[in-house]
């Protein structure tokens, strides 16, 4: 394979918060012990003005800005969601035309619950390495619906996560990837359903450890790495504990997993889930260490990968103020009754 | 149901800020003017695409929103004097209060979500620059 | 060019007229007008219909056809004119012309506007068609909004107040309360206005005129025929119109509307006047913010000094330049195409003595003024009574 890379990411998390003792105080649930059995502090709620297309289009603004590219230059978009705003009309042709990337180039959108993200950079890999294409654009963005009353409505959040795949100025080289897919009916959404049905704790063992560890040791062991030539594991995050059980089965350090947590911080944004723990680590990382990076999405499968800084990444990150940390920083209060008005739950609305 | 083709057309200046320059005065214009007021048939004009910066000229909150913006309500409503010279009127966002003076990027939001069967609009809205 | 009377004057009530529709409220206008002309009917020889928006409010378009229609004027030419809130304004200066042109002897102009057999959002958004639909409507912007954002203007360069504002509201009703065809007949308080719930910042619920029905008709004649028709002629002196910008935000400044002060300086020119020979004007407050800056833009007072004059009761009754005596459109109501024709209405009134309560003493000339939209059209007449000469 031809050295192909990240030559820009972005990312995107919207201003709003609750907490879960917001949620708690409606179910008359024991807020403390949500918190700490998901690892948990607070999660982002999209403004009403906001959707999976409007936050792609920041975060890939974000990143363009960072690789300093011309967007006509851009020969594919994908977009990975769970909540496209659109069941039939892509969000990859908005977010096109919303970057000046239209008219030449190819666009789809992708949907693997949680991975879709990854499943596109895999996809930009492909064109970029047969040069098909010089750069490609793969975002993940979600503002995925938790059921009221549901363990998911503590974790449910928003945001995005943008990574233009090019072969010229790369800042983090993409070694090498490996995949996990199997029919594993953990956690869907029937056309038509306003909220995901899950399996409760089948969504563990047979699902999420299922595929992060296969997928995991898999490109390990396909690419003769050991967990030792790896400074950062960032993993899918639907909850702030999972990732710390996955390194803990593989025998990895925790404090390895840490910096790539971002979901105690802003929950769980599906497909941008382990993409913005990416972008968090990117944002400090160093030239030289690796990351490797396992996303999951239930239904279910697992994308590895592994992802080398190029000395060239300290420089161009400081192109970009909006950073991760920038948008957590970013936090307005929300009470339940204003959270059900954000998101849509009102049912006369 | 939608205005399907006037959604369309709007496109390069809602998303892009596309606006017109005529090169024979150097007046620019947005939204996108095909014919110069000032030089009228001698003008030649072309597309100029605006930087998404600018600052706050006046604003008001609304509080009686149209049709299609009951959800928003209360929102902040404002003329922005672009970097570049025009003013347009947009809704600032992410920002609970404001001045005249404000600096404000482009952001790329909703602007208007129909029945559940419509067309989604979006469009520019406008957010204070934070340091 | 000929000199033009109005000889004949009528209106209806304004006000929520449930019980009347659009043909209803036009056919009474028109009555009462033929009837203070004592003319029968048949001597009309050309109608103009200021309806801003008979389409979205009651469905109907062809409005003009429906006028000559009902008032059994067929076939005699007829013909709406639209300018948005500057519908009846723009009418008036359309007959006017008709008659100096010496093409018509006599002419029938009515304003008339139906607005309460829609829902209020509808009312909402069809009133924003005044504005600009692609670039201010489409974004959020409504009516009030427009006028909100050149209020804000106002207070930040010329330091007017919002207590300053609600006076307008406060003169309005009081000169209301002496009119029995206003909408609103009862005075209100400072604190009232104050108040009232916000509609868009810093105009509040008793800042907005109202949603109004109604109707006016004038009849329009050669000032040499109507010394024949009508003991008091009032001679249309100045007619004046001009444009600006649509949208708000490709105007010069906020803080004042263009249009107006180039439409006053046309007509002071025509008439060989100037502000300080008006006794008595009614100007377009479709906010209270809109009488300040009319009363400054036509040149009553200073840029900046409307506030303060209407605070120190100069444009009351009484008072240096009685504004709005009719109520304005805060209390006298704000049935859009209408609103121009009333207005000529009440200074015909006055200028022959038959206002009553609200008489402004000694009138003998009269300004109208009629804004459509945020001021891309302003329409300014000059009354005057002859028989003073």
């Amino acid at each position: 394979m031809n050295k192909v890379g990240i030559i820009g990411y972005g990312c995107y998390v919207p201003m709003y918060r609750i907490t879960p003792e917001e949620i708690a105080k409606i179910w008359g649930e024991d807020a403390s012990k949500i918190k700490s059995s998901l690892n948990i502090q607070r999660k982002s709620v999209p403004a009403i003005d906001e959707d999976s297309a409007t936050m792609a289009v920041e975060a890939s603004k974000n990143a363009i800005q960072m690789a300093q590219i011309d967007p006509q230059n851009i020969g594919a978009v994908y977009v990975g969601s769970e909540s496209h705003p659109y069941a039939v009309k892509p969000t990859a042709s908005i977010l096109a035309e919303a970057i000046g990337a239209t008219p030449n180039l190819t666009a789809a959108d992708l949907e693997f619950a949680c991975k879709a993200g990854t499943a596109g950079i895999q996809m930009c890999m492909g064109l970029v390495s047969s040069n098909m294409v010089s750069i490609g654009l793969a975002v993940g963005s979600d503002t995925s619906q938790g059921r009221p009353n549901d363990a998911l409505e503590y974790t449910a959040g928003a945001g995005a996560a943008a990574f233009l795949i090019g072969k010229h100025n790369i800042l983090a080289e993409i070694e090498a990837t490996f995949s996990y897919t199997t029919d594993t009916p953990d956690f869907w959404r029937r056309q038509g359903a306003e909220f995901p049905s899950h399996g409760g704790r089948f969504t563990g063992e047979p699902a999420y450890f299922k595929h992060v560890l296969y997928a995991t040791q898999g490109l390990l062991e396909k690419f003769g790495y050991s967990a030792k030539d790896f400074d950062y594991f960032v993993f899918h995050q639907p909850n702030g504990r999972f990732p710390l059980e996955a390194a803990k089965k593989l025998g990895i350090d925790e404090k390895k997993v840490l910096s790539g947590l971002v979901t105690p911080l802003i929950g769980n944004t599906y497909s941008a889930s382990s993409l913005l723990g990416l972008c968090a680590v990117l944002d400090q990382a160093k030239a030289g260490e690796r990351i490797l990076l396992t996303s999951f999405g239930s239904g279910a499968g697992s994308d590895s990968f592994a992802i080398q800084l190029t000395p060239q990444l300290e420089e161009a990150r400081k192109k970009v103020k909006k950073n991760f940390a920038f948008y957590e920083k970013r936090q307005v209060f929300l009470d339940y009754g204003l959270y059900v008005k954000h998101r849509r739950k009102l049912k006369s609305l | 149901m939608a205005n399907i083709a006037i959604t369309w057309r709007r496109i390069p200046e809602k998303y892009c800020l596309v606006g017109s320059i005529c090169r024979t005065c150097s007046s620019k214009y947005f939204p996108l003017r095909k014919f110069c007021p000032k030089c009228r048939r001698k003008g030649k004009i072309e597309k100029y695409v605006f930087k998404p910066y600018g600052k706050i000229y006046s604003y008001t909150v609304v509080h009686s929103p149209p049709a299609g913006f009951e959800l928003e309500s209360p929102y902040i409503l404002a003329i922005v004097e672009l970097d570049e010279g025009p003013r347009l009127t947009a809704q600032i966002v992410d920002s609970n209060s404001i001045e005249v003076g404000d600096r404000v990027e482009m952001v790329f939001r909703i602007i208007k979500r129909e029945d559940p069967e419509g067309l989604i609009t979006y469009g520019y809205k406008f957010r204070k620059i934070q340091d | 060019m000929r000199e033009v009377a109005i000889v004949g004057v009528g209106m209806t009530k304004f006000g929520e007229e449930w019980n009347r529709g659009f043909r209803d409220l036009i056919l009474e206008a028109g009555s009462k007008a033929l009837e203070d002309a004592h003319l029968e009917g048949k001597e009309i020889d050309a109608i103009y219909c200021g309806t801003m928006a008979p389409g979205p409010l009651i469905g109907q378009e062809h409005a003009a056809a429906l006028v000559a229609d009902w008032m059994g004027l067929n076939p005699v030419p007829s013909v709406r004119v639209e300018a948005a809130c500057a519908s009846g304004g723009v009418a008036l200066r359309q007959g006017y012309l008709a008659v100096a042109s010496g093409l018509y002897d006599c002419v029938a102009v009515g304003g008339v506007e139906k607005m309460t057999d829609v829902p209020g959002p509808d009312v909402i958004s069809t009133l924003g068609g005044a504005g600009d639909e692609e670039w201010e409507l489409s974004f959020g912007a409504t009516f009030p909004s427009i006028y909100a954002l050149m209020a804000r203007r106002h207070m930040i360069e010329y330091k007017t107040t919002e207590e300053q504002m609600a006076a307008v509201a406060v003169k309005n009703h009081k000169h209301g309360a002496k009119n029995k065809y206003a909408q609103f007949q009862k005075e209100i308080t400072l604190q009232t206005v104050l108040s009232s719930k916000v509609v868009a910042s810093p105009l509040k619920v008793f800042d907005c005129s109202p949603v109004t029905d109604g109707a006016a008709v004038v009849i329009l004649m050669p000032l040499e025929k109507a010394k024949k028709f009508c003991e008091q002629p009032i001679q249309i002196v100045a007619s004046a119109q001009a444009s600006d910008t649509l949208a708000l935000h490709d105007r010069k400044s906020l803080s004042e509307i263009y249009a107006t002060k180039v439409a006053a300086k046309k007509a002071f020119e025509q008439a060989k006047l100037s502000p300080k020979d008006i006794d008595v004007a009614e100007v377009h407050d479709c906010f209270t913010i809109a009488e300040i800056m009319a009363i400054e833009d036509i040149g009553f007072f200073k840029k900046g000094e409307g506030g303060k004059a209407t605070e120190d009761g100069l444009t009351a009754l009484g008072g240096q330049i009685p504004i709005n005596t009719s109520g304005g459109l805060k209390a006298c109501g704000h049935p859009v195409g209408a609103t121009g024709i009333k207005q000529a209405i009440e200074i015909v009134w006055q200028l022959r003595g038959e206002a009553n309560s609200r008489q402004v003493k000694d009138a003998k000339v009269g300004l109208t003024h009629n804004v459509g939209g945020s001021g891309a059209t302003c329409v300014i007449h000059i009354l005057k009574n002859p028989s003073g000469d």
